[in-house]
């Protein structure tokens, strides 16, 4: 199965955007974090993950939508050879 | 990839929905509370099963005018969709019936009109599989698919407002009324129906396009 670039960056992203999720430390007073994943209750990590179920279901869509692509391409192909034969 | 400006939209629209449904400002209610939000996306579910729905009868009634086999292919797909929607609607709202009615299932109108409902267009799937010529199985299934459409419909829509209903609108409950919606989940509600009804079209369209490539192998 071939990777195309769009779904190497999409993945690239995915993992970015969960090591941010999952390298997080407990809050030290004063120093600067990403602290708002922890915040209102941890409803963004909830928001977090349905979000990346959202991307990676439009990611799979994405895919299949050009691999049917390609066939659409390989049958007009073929169709128009049939064609200039007979 | 032409023509990906309505799918790039649709992507768009659901992660406000996603982003905006989970953590915008909603009313507060005694016994909902937090699962209000549902709101933005169990209900537009359903809205865009309805509108998926009334593109298939569109499709069915095209076949039967034209007779081209193709309407009759994007018929039975829209429709495919739809009961996708339709399952994965019952599927959330047994879930939130469960925590906010007390059961998954309970002997509301509502839910036993879209249970017989759903087993109606399961028929049409059916229905559909026990014909060997293709143009009798075109015919008598857009024939059934407007009728089913046309059950459906007060099914669904009228007789649930004639008896007590615990669904809103329903036997005197009032719909979209004052207490149970807002203007901050209607923000949130109506790009769902749209966002959601385009990913439907989405899927539709992919499942389309690749029963035409096996019909145009087959030749």
């Amino acid at each position: 199965m071939q990777r195309t670039p769009f779904f190497k960056s999409s993945l690239l992203a995915l993992l970015l955007l969960s090591q941010q999720v999952m390298a997080q430390q407990p809050v030290t007073s004063g120093v600067e974090m990403a602290d708002q994943l922890r915040a209102d209750g941890k409803i963004w990590v909830v928001v977090a993950v349905i979000a990346a179920i959202f991307a990676g279901i439009v990611v799979y869509l994405i895919r299949l939508d050009r691999q049917i692509g390609k066939l659409e391409k390989e049958v007009n192909e073929k169709k128009s050879e049939n064609s200039l034969r007979f | 990839m032409k023509n990906i400006w309505w799918k790039v939209l649709a992507v768009v629209i659901m992660t406000y929905v996603i982003f905006w449904g989970l953590l915008g400002p909603v009313p507060r209610q005694p016994i909902l509370n937090e699962s209000i939000r549902n709101v933005s996306f169990h209900v537009p579910l359903w809205f865009a099963m309805i509108i998926l729905l009334v593109t298939s009868v569109i499709y069915s009634v095209r076949y039967l005018r034209k007779g081209r086999m193709d309407d009759d292919l994007i018929a039975v797909e829209f429709a495919n969709t739809a009961i996708l929607f339709g399952v994965l609607g019952c599927l959330t709202g047994a879930i939130w019936a469960n925590f906010t009615w007390g059961d998954p299932w309970p002997n509301d109108p509502k839910l036993n009109s879209v249970a017989v409902g759903m087993l109606m267009y399961m028929a049409y799937l059916i229905l559909r599989g026990s014909f060997d010529d293709e143009q009798r199985r075109a015919r008598i299934s857009a024939v059934y698919n407007i009728f089913v459409f046309a059950v459906f419909i007060p099914l669904i829509f009228i007789l649930p407002r004639m008896t007590d209903s615990l669904h809103p609108g329903n036997g005197g409950n009032p719909a979209f009324g004052k207490y149970d919606m807002d203007n901050n989940l209607r923000m949130v509600l109506y790009p769902g129906v749209i966002g959601l009804t385009l990913i439907g079209v989405w899927i539709t369209q992919l499942r389309v396009r690749l029963r035409r490539v096996k019909v145009a192998m087959d030749e």
